[in-house]
């Protein structure tokens, strides 16, 4: 410093000064940034949430318009208890975690059938059926749950059978990169194509296994490869899948359809 | 002026941080595949670089000496946060692609060393032209790279189809190797070799000199 040393900026006032300045205008800094930037945010997070459902229902086509295509799909509120329809609210405004935390319209999840990890769910769930002229051709359902370090929320898939899976797919997780993220990568996802959920007792039985499914395996058709170094996202995603199937999430509702199916 | 042109162009090759000083491997491994995310990553470290560079300078004679490194960290976290911010409002797919790459910035070895060699003894123009050169000095080569694993690996150039695949009808097998972190590492050993064979200043002396021992010197 070329000035005379009439100030120390090594002493304890100035380091705590500079320090607390600091601090307090990067806050303002960053906070300030991140309200003004949430709205844009966010219409971009609703879009990708569609495109990923438009994506699993194998309806996205490349420089589509979202939300022209997003008109082929009849989003449908269910009560998750009955398995029943719901036109009391209204699906495209419906927010499942902020529902699942209100004392009216949330439930809180019984520890022993909470495998999903996620502690309270809401009442009412949307659905997304794509048809296919009349007939129902899949009904894309909303599944999230705990993974290794973050809340994984995705959508399933399944065929009118109410049984086969068509798809799954993430549009929100915070897995490992390289690891656990493969869980929404391509070959690993591809897997889920044609796998069935229940067996002949209506309990969901699609899982995730340890290693490699054997290719003789007499239910290899309720099993998905596990992930190398990926675990625990790899149990998170079979407790996600078999919680929602399950009969505190959509069993209700997908048993109609399978009953429907048999009669 | 001179000396600023010299700040600024110096670290384009002369004293590139990533093929002289080998700093920032880590980012120029992960997010090369294609050259869109390769891209957004360049403009993202040059602003942090450049303008953090400007903020330290600008602070340098209140900056305690004890916390410093602290100081530097937090202004430099601030700023990636901020870009980070602007990049999942206005480039929403590729700073997915991006991920966790755009974050760790504020641990990227060019950044804090621009900031602790440069910044804190320099005046903030100089500090910020500094910042911009190393952060361009980082982009040359993170754009070399990426254009040679997404055209090799994919046959494609931003997602335009350049080199005709077969699988497309086309006459070029893409080298899936390209697309694997390993590629980067290679194309970098190259680049590196290149430079060196150019100029060859920067080649530096061997650690060991192997020459020949008599056994009659030994006894």
């Amino acid at each position: 410093m070329p000035e005379k040393k009439d100030f120390d900026r090594d002493s304890i006032s100035n380091t705590f000064i500079v320090a607390i300045g600091l601090s307090l205008v990067c806050s303002v800094i960053v906070s300030s940034a991140a309200i003004m930037l949430k709205p844009v945010q966010e219409k971009n997070e609703e879009e990708f949430r569609q495109q990923i459902i438009l994506d699993v229902a194998g309806l996205m086509q490349p420089d589509g318009n979202i939300e022209e295509l997003f008109t082929a799909i009849e989003p449908r509120m269910v009560e998750l208890e009955t398995g029943t329809y719901s036109d009391t609210i209204d699906p495209a405004t419906f927010d499942a975690l902020t529902a699942a935390g209100d004392s009216e319209l949330g439930v809180t999840i019984p520890d022993d059938k909470d495998i999903a990890g996620i502690g309270r769910r809401a009442k009412y769930a949307p659905v997304y059926i794509v048809k296919d002229g009349a007939e129902i051709d899949q009904i894309i359902l909303p599944v999230y749950g705990k993974g290794l370090w973050s809340t994984m929320l995705g959508y399933l898939s399944v065929a009118p059978d109410g049984n086969t899976v068509r798809g799954l797919r993430f549009y929100a997780h915070a897995e490992t990169p390289g690891l656990g993220d493969q869980m929404d990568k391509e070959p690993w996802r591809a897997q889920w194509v044609g796998k069935l959920i229940y067996d002949s007792t209506n309990e969901p039985q699609i899982r995730v296994i340890k290693g490699l499914v054997p290719a003789n395996a007499p239910d290899a058709v309720h099993m998905i490869d596990g992930m190398s170094g990926a675990t625990l996202t790899g149990n998170g995603v079979t407790g996600l899948v078999q919680y929602w199937t399950g009969p505190h999430g959509f069993g209700p509702y997908l048993k109609t359809f399978r009953t429907a199916e048999d009669g | 002026m001179g000396e600023a042109r010299k700040v600024l162009i110096d670290p384009l090759v002369d004293n590139n941080p990533v093929t002289l000083q080998m700093l920032g491997i880590c980012s120029a491994l992960a997010v090369t595949t294609s050259l869109l995310p390769a891209l957004l990553m360049c403009v993202a470290l040059t602003s942090v670089a450049a303008l953090s560079g400007a903020a330290i300078s600008a602070l340098r004679h209140r900056i305690p000496n004890n916390i410093r490194i602290i100081v530097h960290m937090t202004i430099i976290a601030s700023l990636v946060i901020l870009v980070d911010q602007l990049l999942r409002a206005y480039a929403f797919e590729t700073s997915k692609q991006l991920s966790v790459f755009v974050g760790l910035i504020i641990t990227n070895c060019i950044v804090l060393g621009r900031a602790e060699a440069f910044a804190m003894k320099n005046g903030v123009v100089m500090s910020f032209l500094d910042g911009l050169g190393n952060g361009l000095g980082y982009s040359v080569i993170l754009i070399a790279v990426a254009v040679l694993r997404e055209l090799f690996g994919a046959g494609t150039l931003l997602g335009y189809p350049i080199l005709e695949l077969v699988s497309n009808g086309g006459w070029y097998e893409a080298n899936g190797l390209m697309l694997l972190p390993p590629s980067a590492f290679f194309i970098i050993g190259l680049l590196i070799w290149g430079i060196r064979t150019w100029r060859t200043q920067q080649v530096e002396k061997p650690d060991y000199q192997i020459h020949e021992v008599h056994r009659t010197e030994v006894f």
